[in-house]
């Protein structure tokens, strides 16, 4: 078996020079969630998969600042969504219980911190913040995180989990910049700590077993993607079967976390984003 | 900042010559067995014992990372033998036990991988003291854990960047580095909150730090050599290893 050879095979190359396509992040999560009917999304994100991937092997080129500002504004929007999420909740009276408003508020501020060091990062270069509605009417869902807490920690976690996926997602676009990675991978493991943290609350393993989840049947896509939370190749070796004593499958997927693309983000956050 | 463990060793008499090399070179050399390994020699003329050292590039921070994961699937296979995680409540216990198998899938992982592309250069299987570890006691098993994830999260972290991404394969194990850190951030986020329950430990200020003048909210990113003198320091490591030619940029 050839490693080297394997890997290659594997390479996030197509992560890579999408970047480069120097799209607005913004203007991609404002199309999918006004466009995308939820029943449909997993097709949509299809399309939007292979007519990006077209359109990547037409522009491939070298990253540029550019697409580091893309990746930081694709960031930004996400921590925008949490930060406005989180205030939210912590705003309505009665939804958060005595004793879990410890663990709110200090999320609460984290995404705080990270939108202000996004912000100090991009300059200029930033994005406004879009207009959020969590109920999810964008995507055609009707749900009521802010009246109703079992709600309100569901989206919790898909947005903790989608944000650990989402992060993992660019580490290969901003390898060109040893600061940006190391910052992006100092947010990455917060957004796990949070995530294990909501998952627990929810009487869910800390981690994510296979694609398995306790979120509303809209939301599988936290959990697939392209390579999936269920994915068992771990560096281009099939790694299923190997652990029976040690958790089996299970145990494999929960030790590796997995990267969504910044599409199947968009498709994810586009549900909750009116413009 | 690197000789932690070395400056411990100054302390012991008789070992001088060969400890100052090792000062001046700066040298980051982990396990107990050093001080063994040098005690006998005194005399100067003895042939240096062989050190296996981690190696340079992409292979040393592989390296890095798999003897990192050793000692993490050594503490908790102690720890799924000891009293405290026998008598633990069945949720305690599950968390642990999961814990445990992640860590030795990702050791054995690591192993697979390096064996792939360096069969001869592969660090080879450490050995570990946990004497200073009470393994009936909730407290010493969860503070040792607490530790340890933290440190994973910011080895990982900070190892990032030290991967070269010039080639398919580094690009692949930087997407891997990410795979695990997230991992080793949901242990650490569980095993503090069993510590203190509810609290905002799970990602405390203890333990964040802020950037750019922002409140604590982001996790740190160490240096291996950093890394390795705490480890180090811990006394767990008893395998001596060297990290002397890993990239620092």
């Amino acid at each position: 078996m050839n490693f080297i050879k394997i890997l290659d095979a594997l390479s996030n190359k197509d992560l890579l020079s999408k970047a480069g396509t120097r799209r607005d992040s913004f203007n991609q999560f404002k199309k999918l969630g006004s466009t995308v009917a939820l029943a449909s999304i997993p097709f949509g994100l299809a399309a939007t998969s292979s007519k990006s991937k077209a359109a990547t092997k037409a522009m491939a080129g070298p990253m540029g600042t550019n697409s580091n500002t893309d990746v930081l504004n694709f960031a930004l929007t996400l921590e925008y969504l949490e930060r406005s999420y989180y205030q939210q909740g912590l705003d309505a009276a009665g939804l958060i219980p005595s004793a879990d408003q410890t663990v709110f508020a200090t999320i609460s501020k984290h995404e705080d911190a990270h939108v202000e060091f996004l912000l100090a990062a991009l300059g200029d270069a930033a994005i406004e913040e879009p207009v959020f509605d969590f109920t999810g009417a964008p995507g055609g869902l009707n749900l009521n995180p802010f009246g109703d807490y079992p709600t309100f920690l569901a989206l919790a976690q898909g947005f903790e989990d989608t944000g650990v996926r989402a992060y993992k997602g660019q580490a290969g676009a901003l390898a060109n910049d040893n600061d940006l990675l190391q910052y992006a991978l100092q947010i990455h493991s917060v957004e796990a700590r949070h995530a294990s943290k909501v998952r627990r609350m929810r009487d869910e393993k800390g981690w994510i077993t296979q694609s398995q989840n306790t979120l509303p049947e809209a939301f599988a896509g936290i959990y697939g993607g392209a390579t999936p939370e269920s994915n068992k190749m771990q560096g281009g070796v099939d790694l299923s079967g190997m652990f029976g004593a040690f958790g089996g499958d299970d145990g494999l997927t929960e030790a590796f976390d997995e990267p969504l693309t910044m599409d199947e983000v968009l498709a994810i956050g586009g549900v909750f984003i009116v413009s | 900042m690197k000789n932690e463990l070395l400056k411990t060793q100054e302390v012991n008499e008789g070992v001088n010559k060969r400890r100052q090399f090792l000062k001046l070179s700066g040298m980051v050399v982990i396990g107990s067995g050093l001080m063994m390994a040098c005690s006998s020699d005194d005399d100067g003329m003895e042939p240096q014992p062989e050190i296996f050292d981690l190696g340079s590039g992409n292979l040393g921070i592989l390296n890095y990372a798999y003897a990192l994961e050793q000692l993490e699937a050594a503490f908790y296979t102690k720890v799924l033998d000891g009293a405290y995680w026998a008598g633990a409540a069945a949720k305690e216990k599950k968390i642990l036990e999961d814990v445990y198998n992640h860590e030795v899938i990702h050791r054995e992982f690591f192993k697979t991988a390096i064996t792939s592309v360096a069969p001869n250069a592969i660090v080879p299987p450490l050995e570990f003291n946990f004497s200073s570890v009470d393994f009936s006691s909730r407290d010493s098993v969860l503070g040792t854990s607490k530790i340890l994830e933290d440190t994973g999260v910011k080895a990982y972290n900070g190892a990032g960047k030290l991967i070269d991404v010039s080639d398919a394969a580094g690009k692949v194990y930087l997407t891997l580095a990410g795979k695990i850190v997230s991992v080793e951030a949901r242990h650490a986020s569980a095993i503090r909150d069993l510590i203190n329950p509810g609290s905002m430990d799970f990602a405390g200020d203890d333990i964040l730090i802020g950037l750019n003048g922002t409140a604590k909210a982001f996790d740190k990113a160490a240096e291996p050599a950093d890394v390795l003198a705490e480890v180090g320091a811990t006394g767990f490591v008893v395998t001596p290893f060297a990290a002397n030619n890993l990239p620092t940029a």
